[in-house]
């Protein structure tokens, strides 16, 4: 068996462990009969250290990647390694979207379940699992094929758990109807943060998707200035000419780390504002293609070495709406603090599911980016772990490489429900990973 | 484990009594370490060092006895560290040494192997156990309390300088054979530092006291640098230090 070197997106905690690829159901079944503590990986978009375990074994789901047919209510089974791309690419050429889609089409359908991921659309689809139908879940006491009606414990308490239950090696999901490969989106500027967050509690209800881009570096009158962007499908009614074209591959690349600092406090404020000023105060129903809306930074592969070699954390938090003052709050320490933040993606969550450990609850949610180095870094943060915890939201495991342990029962109260479900079906506890072990949720 | 900053939670501080070793413990358990386990051959100061880590946020410590000059317990006192903390060890702290006043032992063969023995052998032989479970574990650190000293030898101290010279090579070999391992070691070279071993010392420049060492020792775990200067203006003065002629050096380092 190959040993390997794995870390998250950030590019933090790297540790090495050995590698498995199987490729079936079986195989991943041969492999958790030896009992060797294990972790399921995808395709590594975890920001920190979820899909890793040191000095255990990391099993690849990439060989997982059957596509099933497409049937004509847009129902399809996959492997659980089949990333969105590859959905996409069979997908849209035949009328059907994902129905709820991250930033990023480099992430696989087990993944996307394992870290029950979210979209712009949250405020009215919910997340990814919402829209599983059923799911195989290989784990250490057997496999199962689990839906919200059959064996909903382990079913729900496998979505948003970090691969913790067991390894998912295959979903069938419910798709979207689309009649074009076009989004009419309307775009707006704000000034300030609470006028963009009063126009987004107002009107996103109108809309299929939103999302707004924060600025975390001005203060006094211009803090939080913000662009909106929000939009539906267009209907073949409302194009000139319809197309329904797959995604293409990324035409640029980052070959290289660039040298750590390259994103500084300076450099980002002035990117800010050039982003700012090249964005229209107001413009409405312009058609964007479903890459341009979605996945803006697939076009440029492995941009996450811009960061330079420390690489970088993400901090993505969510309150509700009568804690709203929070992302106001963070965002004023964050510029007094002056720690260089990348634009921030500010969304409304709609109501959660019945995961113990999926992130959403209705109000807010609040990513950013942030490249390690600057030595304030990491007491900031765990300010903001105090501001969070006090408005009783919650960050999202997906993206942490830094919580305290202490934090976690707190933000995740129905936390001794999923611990009860995994003392069911891993009893050893042989499924675990950095992420589990940092946290405390598995011991050692 | 450790977190993205570098952060460790569990930790092994071998040599763990010394005065920077516990400046380094405080500064590590008021940030993410819950569980310390300090070695040392003093169990009256372990125990103060232990409370100490308490005090600043450990949850659990434990201790380890063990005498230096004895190389032959050195992979035994690192297993009794590690399964005293009985879970993945993001971080070890090796911090052994013991400054002697030369003119009393440099005549002395018996005194001299002593010397060599906690500054260098007994050191030496953890590391190599030390690497071994880290390696096997796929991840974790390794921090060797080096000293500017080993950058160039004086006079008035070649036994210690020389020794740690030694380590400090050595460790740089190892540093580069744990390549792709998922363990990364890391030096320290602290200028002269107020604390009990350098009590009496004739004062020199840029000495500091343990807090700010521990504070840059803080920054370079999170940077993840290979050699940790502490100032870190040492590095400059060195660079220029190590290429003096000589008879200068001699000159310079005559009664220090």
């Amino acid at each position: 068996m190959t040993r390997a070197t794995f870390f998250g997106w950030g590019h933090t905690s790297a540790s090495v462990a050995s590698l498995a690829n199987p490729d079936s159901e079986q195989a991943v079944r041969e492999q958790l009969a030896t009992t060797s503590p294990m972790i399921a990986r995808g395709l590594g978009r975890s920001y920190g250290d979820a899909a890793q375990l040191s000095g255990g074994l990391v099993l690849s789901n990439l060989g997982l990647r059957d596509v099933g047919d497409i049937d004509d209510k847009g129902v399809v089974t996959l492997g659980a390694g089949v990333s969105v791309d590859d959905l996409l690419r069979v997908s849209i050429p035949q009328g059907w979207f994902i129905p709820v889609t991250p930033g990023t089409r480099q992430v696989t359908i087990g993944g996307a379940i394992a870290a029950d991921v979210h979209g712009k659309n949250h405020h009215r689809d919910g997340s990814f699992a919402n829209h599983v139908r059923e799911m195989n879940v290989a784990t250490p006491t057997g496999t199962f094929r689990v839906s919200p009606s059959n064996d909903p414990d382990l079913f729900w308490g496998t979505v948003g758990a970090m691969g913790l239950t067991g390894v998912i090696t295959s979903a069938t999901i419910q798709l979207l109807r689309i009649e074009t490969d076009q989004i009419l989106v309307d775009t707006q500027r704000f000034a300030h943060l609470d006028q963009v967050m009063a126009a987004m509690a107002e009107r996103d209800h109108l809309y299929h998707y939103s999302v707004a881009w924060v600025d975390c570096m001005t203060r006094g009158a211009h803090m939080g200035r913000a662009i909106l962007t929000r939009g539906n499908h267009a209907a073949a009614s409302d194009l000139e000419e319809v197309n329904l074209t797959a995604p293409r591959n990324a035409r640029l690349g980052v070959p290289f780390d660039a040298p750590s600092g390259l994103l500084n406090p300076l450099s980002v404020r002035v990117f800010n504002e050039l982003w700012y000023r090249s964005a229209p105060k107001d413009r409405e129903r312009e058609p964007q293609g479903l890459s341009a809306f979605f996945h803006p930074l697939d076009g440029v592969r492995d941009w996450n070495r811009l960061y330079g070699k420390r690489g970088f954390v993400q901090y993505q938090f969510c309150v509700a709406d009568a804690a709203s003052d929070t992302i106001g709050n963070v965002i004023n320490h964050l510029s007094s603090s002056r720690v260089a933040s990348f634009l921030a993606v500010l969304k409304r969550f709609g109501p959660g599911n019945a995961s113990p450990l999926s992130f959403p609850i209705p109000g807010w949610t609040l990513a950013l980016d942030l490249p390690v180095g600057a030595p304030s870094l990491p007491g900031v943060l765990d300010d903001l772990d105090e501001m969070v915890l006090n408005a009783q939201g919650r960050i999202y495991l997906a993206k942490d490489a830094r919580l305290a342990p202490e934090h976690l029962r707190t933000m995740y109260p129905r936390l001794d429900e999923f611990l009860a479900l995994k003392s069911r079906v891993d009893p050893a506890n042989q499924m675990t990973s950095d992420l589990a072990r940092r946290l405390q949720i598995v011991g050692k | 484990m450790e977190n993205a900053f570098g952060q460790p939670q569990n930790v092994v501080v071998l040599g763990g009594s010394s005065d920077i070793a516990r400046a380094i413990t405080k500064k590590l358990c008021a940030q993410r370490t819950h569980t310390v386990v300090l070695a040392g051959r003093n169990q009256e100061l372990l125990d103060v060092a232990a409370a100490e880590a308490q005090e600043y946020g450990a949850t659990k410590t434990d201790t380890v006895l063990f005498d230096a000059t004895d190389v032959t317990n050195a992979a035994r006192t690192v297993s009794d560290a590690f399964d005293k903390v009985g879970e993945h060890v993001d971080l070890v702290v090796v911090a052994v040494g013991l400054l002697s006043d030369q003119r009393a032992i440099e005549n002395d063969a018996t005194a001299v192997q002593e010397s060599m023995n906690v500054n260098f052998t007994w050191p030496v032989v953890a590391l190599a156990e030390i690497r071994r479970r880290l390696v096997a574990q796929g991840s974790g650190r390794i921090l060797v309390i080096s000293s500017v000293a080993s950058v160039r030898v004086r006079r008035t101290m070649y036994l210690y300088a020389g020794a740690k010279a030694g380590l400090d090579r050595l460790c740089q070999g190892i540093a580069d054979s744990l390549e792709g391992t998922g363990v990364r070691l890391q030096l320290l070279r602290p200028g002269v530092v107020r604390s009990r071993m350098t009590e009496g010392q004739s004062p020199v420049p840029f000495t500091t006291g343990v807090n700010e060492v521990a504070e840059n020792v803080m920054r370079g775990l999170a940077s993840g640098e290979r050699v940790i200067w502490s100032p870190p203006l040492l590095r400059c003065v060195f660079a220029v230090l190590r290429h003096l002629p000589a008879p200068v050096w001699r000159k310079v380092t005559a009664d220090r």
